[in-house]
């Protein structure tokens, strides 16, 4: 089972918060919006992953698990 | 492959005598069609046969009948005519299996500017493309279908509402058929896609949505939704009637059975026309009484689709498998010529201009790339850009493809990047040199007179 970050791009308002507590994971466009590298997140990343998707402000940050090849869960960040 | 690829929509084809025996060739979908209005029920069902349902029967009956007619369509390999040429049995078995009772979406929204099929379709033969709704919500088991039209083609909504009330008449359809209604849509770009349509239907905006779910699983009033292209839903229904090995007996294996084209640009005679998949781009040019102009290029799919080069075009077939090494694909069966008169990058910067308005403007990357890709391209037209504008057209194509809740965005960026390859030189002369003498031609490639505006708030991206 793997973890991957995820943007809602229509509730994504730029704020930015994201490439902030992910780094390793998030860098922004010219604009202000979050570039994501989809792949995979390590072990170690998840835990921040879901921090940073806590931390967004719109809560468009989401972190997924894959559950199988079709279909994948999402998991909400906790308010 | 027949000897006459191609039927036009303004030919009436002769009246056949015996109803229900396959027509063999073309035209099929627009056999019988007449010049102007639509064509009547009990013509209609006189030219085509009765409507092959079963009606009623036990619940594993109906299912069983169901999964059979899914069966039916996948053995003849109909593909979606909305754009993206998806299996449509695919499509019907997930809705089937969803939870749920499920309903169909008839979707004749389209926003393709240059296309004009899905009207064609409504306005002349109604009862085809409603039977081949009905025929779907009894594959994947609903007991509504909402045929969406465009809010601006008058002659559709009238023609479909009008079959509709004919079909109420006729106890024989009427009797444990779904209910059938009418939807009108806004008329801008992205009002059609899938998402957008079942968010209108359910009183939210016509815009894209953020998915999962997909329509399949949820869509309409949460119910498991198949959202089917109007020329898909008329396949079904002669498929349903005549058999997989039928439908297969025109087009390519890849490929079967015919397609609407709309062709656009200097011909005699630019239209809908029914060729088979894999028939040759010199035929259904030469069905439209041929070319008026030298051709520089044809654009195939529409404004999300990609130019194809003037020297390129000979021998070129019109089928995804034929038009794939060229990069480009049929979309909603939009073929659009351009003359050497045009000037290219003029158009080019119209339509993404255009593109540029037609966003939804919920996503920043489509809002703010859209734009800075549109000025990118009327800077270079006026001479004006930047000395590395080449290079940065490419760089913002890659921060704007693929960033948006919908295809939007990748649609626009596509066209671009093909103009830009197959147009290089002329590209170059204009960044360099400025307009050219084209320029100020009237345009060439079609757009809505005046743009649609979008009541949606713009979002305000941080620079």
């Amino acid at each position: 089972m793997s973890h991957r970050v995820r943007i809602n791009p229509i509730t994504c308002e730029a704020h930015g918060m994201c490439a902030e507590l992910l780094p390793e994971r998030i860098t922004l466009d010219e604009w202000g919006y979050p570039l994501l590298d989809e792949t995979p997140l390590h072990g170690s990343e998840v835990e921040h992953a879901i921090r940073a998707a806590r931390a967004c402000p719109t809560f468009a940050l989401l972190v997924q698990r894959d559950r199988s090849s079709r279909g994948e869960r999402v998991r909400s960040p906790a308010r | 492959m027949s000897s006459s690829p191609t039927a036009m929509t303004e030919i009436r084809s002769p009246e056949r005598s015996t109803p229900s025996s396959p027509p063999p060739a073309l035209p099929r979908l627009l056999a019988g069609i007449r010049p102007h209005g639509a064509m009547a029920l009990e013509e209609h069902l006189a030219l085509h046969g009765p409507l092959p349902l079963g009606r009623g029967g036990r619940r594993r009956q109906l299912r069983e009948r169901a999964a059979m007619l899914i069966d039916e369509i996948e053995r003849a390999g109909l593909l979606g005519r909305g754009g993206a040429a998806f299996p449509t049995a695919t499509k019907m078995r997930a809705v089937a299996d969803a939870r749920g009772r499920a309903i169909v979406v008839a979707n004749a929204a389209e926003g393709e500017p240059a296309s004009l099929k899905d009207r064609t379709l409504l306005e002349t033969l109604p009862h085809l493309v409603l039977d081949g709704a009905v025929i779907a919500a009894e594959a994947v088991g609903a007991d509504e279908v909402i045929v969406c039209v465009c809010e601006t083609a008058g002659q559709s909504i009238e023609a479909v509402e009008h079959a509709i009330a004919e079909r109420s008449r006729s106890s024989e359809l009427a009797a444990g058929s779904p209910k059938v209604r009418l939807a009108t849509v806004p008329s801008h770009y992205v009002a059609g896609q899938e998402s957008a349509l079942v968010n209108y239907i359910n009183g939210g905006a016509a815009k894209p949505t953020f998915t999962p779910p997909m329509p399949f699983e949820q869509g309409v009033r949460r119910r498991p939704t198949l959202v089917d292209n109007v020329e898909t839903l008329a396949h079904v229904a002669l498929i349903a009637r005549h058999g997989a090995p039928w439908f297969r007996e025109l087009g390519i294996p890849t490929q079967p059975g015919s397609t609407l084209i709309t062709l656009c640009g200097p011909v005699t005679h630019p239209g809908v026309y029914e060729i088979e998949h894999g028939a040759s781009l010199a035929s259904l040019i030469e069905a439209s009484g041929g070319t008026t102009a030298r051709v520089r290029a044809a654009l195939f799919g529409g404004y999300a689709g990609a130019w194809v080069g003037g020297d390129r075009l000979h021998g070129v077939a019109l089928s995804k498998e034929h038009l794939a090494p060229h990069g480009a694909t049929l979309g909603a069966g939009v073929v659009l010529l351009l003359s050497e008169e045009a000037c290219p990058v003029a158009e080019t910067a119209r339509v993404a201009r255009w593109m540029e308005g037609q966003s939804a403007r919920q996503c920043g990357p489509c809002i703010h790339g859209l734009d800075a890709l549109a000025s990118t391209v009327e800077e270079i037209v006026g001479g004006i850009a930047h000395p590395k504008a080449m290079q940065r057209l490419e760089q913002l194509a890659s921060l704007t493809a693929r960033r948006g809740a919908c295809a939007h965005p990748d649609g626009a960026v596509n066209l671009l990047l093909s103009a830009v390859e197959v147009f290089s030189s002329e590209f170059a002369d204009h960044a360099r040199h400025g307009p050219c003498e084209s320029c100020s031609r009237r345009p060439e490639l079609p757009l809505p007179e005046r743009p649609v505006e979008d009541a949606g708030s713009r979002k305000a991206g941080r620079a």
